[in-house]
């Protein structure tokens, strides 16, 4: 099973991620906020996720990082 | 599982710094950069790359590359490149330049250099305004695009049409590899990553010169969500610039 870790402070919450994952497993939370003051996508723990990394592929600040 | 125990199947390029990169949110030029970065380890050159940047939202290139940089005067960067080529041939010079700089103050530039077949790779961010400077027209604006300077839009016939640069470059003898990709999907990432790698490759095989046209979305001046900037790009951009591969070696 895949996982994604993301760099929280790079995130700008664009939410292209969010889009692309055909899993739904990224979301933007909007209680939390990093330093530059965006939400910033998140991971959910408790889905299924494949690592195809489509997510990352996409993401233009080079903020996720994908396992497998 | 825990994370330490998986294996990573997507990272960073070590060619790309850990800087966070100043881009607005959405903006294509930090996938850009990173796709750069990605080829500069692929082919193993981050010891002998020279980066010669442009003016525009690209101007920080030196903070997020971790090669030797080299700032040129607006639109002057194949003129630059071109003497850093020639004076240290073995090197590996790659100019990064938007629009603005390329299409329109930098146009005898680029089509000199082309035409001299300079052994350099192009990088070409084309996002249809000047970013940087808050979203004038640039040669590449689309007909009827409202810009700070088109409020009603642009009328090709006083205000001009759309450049196709990686058309023209094609055309003249000294280029090895012209080719216009897009930045907006997974599927249309992986052409670019192709056809990066492929202008890379004119340089070190002496080939001539290679530019790779990347359509790219400015959510800011273009006065869109990131969401809705992709969807522009998807069906309006590449209707006016057709992607594809113009000349390879
Ligand atoms: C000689 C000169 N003229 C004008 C400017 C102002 N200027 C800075 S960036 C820019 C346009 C940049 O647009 P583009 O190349 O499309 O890059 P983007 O910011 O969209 O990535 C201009 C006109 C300048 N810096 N130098
Ligand atoms: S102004 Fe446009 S080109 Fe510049 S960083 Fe913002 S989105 Fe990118």
């Amino acid at each position: 099973m895949g996982r994604v870790a993301v760099k929280e402070e790079r995130c700008k919450g664009c939410g292209y991620c969010l889009e692309v994952c055909k899993e739904g497993n990224l979301y933007l939370d909007s209680t939390r906020r990093n330093r530059s003051g965006y939400s910033v996508a998140t991971f959910s723990e408790d889905k299924v996720c494949s690592g195809c990394a489509l997510c990352a592929e996409i993401c233009p600040d080079v903020a996720l990082e994908v396992y497998r | 599982m825990s994370i330490a125990a998986k294996k990573r199947v997507f990272a960073s390029p070590a060619s790309l710094t850990d800087n966070k990169f100043h881009f607005c949110p959405g903006c294509h030029h930090g996938l850009v950069h990173r796709l750069a970065a990605e080829t500069i380890d692929y082919y193993d050159l981050s010891s002998k790359a020279i980066g010669v940047i442009g003016v525009g939202c690209g101007v920080f290139l030196y903070d997020y590359l971790a090669i030797d940089c080299c700032e040129s005067p607006h639109g002057r960067a194949p003129a630059v490149a071109t003497g850093i080529k020639r004076s240290n041939p073995d090197s590996f010079v790659v100019t990064y330049q938007g629009d603005g700089d390329l299409a329109a103050i930098g146009t005898s530039e680029i089509i000199h250099a082309a035409n001299r077949q300079e052994s350099i790779t192009i990088i070409f961010v084309n996002n249809s305004v000047y970013g940087m400077t808050g979203g004038q027209m640039a040669p590449t604006t689309l007909p009827g695009q409202k810009t700070t300077t088109t409020p009603a839009g642009r009328q090709p016939v006083g205000d001009g049409y759309p450049i196709n640069v990686a058309e023209l470059i094609s055309t003249l003898k000294g280029t090895a590899f012209a080719a216009r990709v897009a930045c907006h999907s997974h599927t249309h990432i992986r052409t670019a990553r192709k056809a990066m790698r492929r202008a890379f490759q004119a340089q070190i095989e002496k080939r001539g010169l290679g530019l790779i046209e990347l359509l790219s979305a400015c959510p800011t001046n273009w006065r869109m969500t990131p969401q809705q900037s992709v969807r522009r790009l998807e069906a309006e951009m590449i209707n006016t610039f057709p992607l594809g591969t113009y000349k390879d070696f």
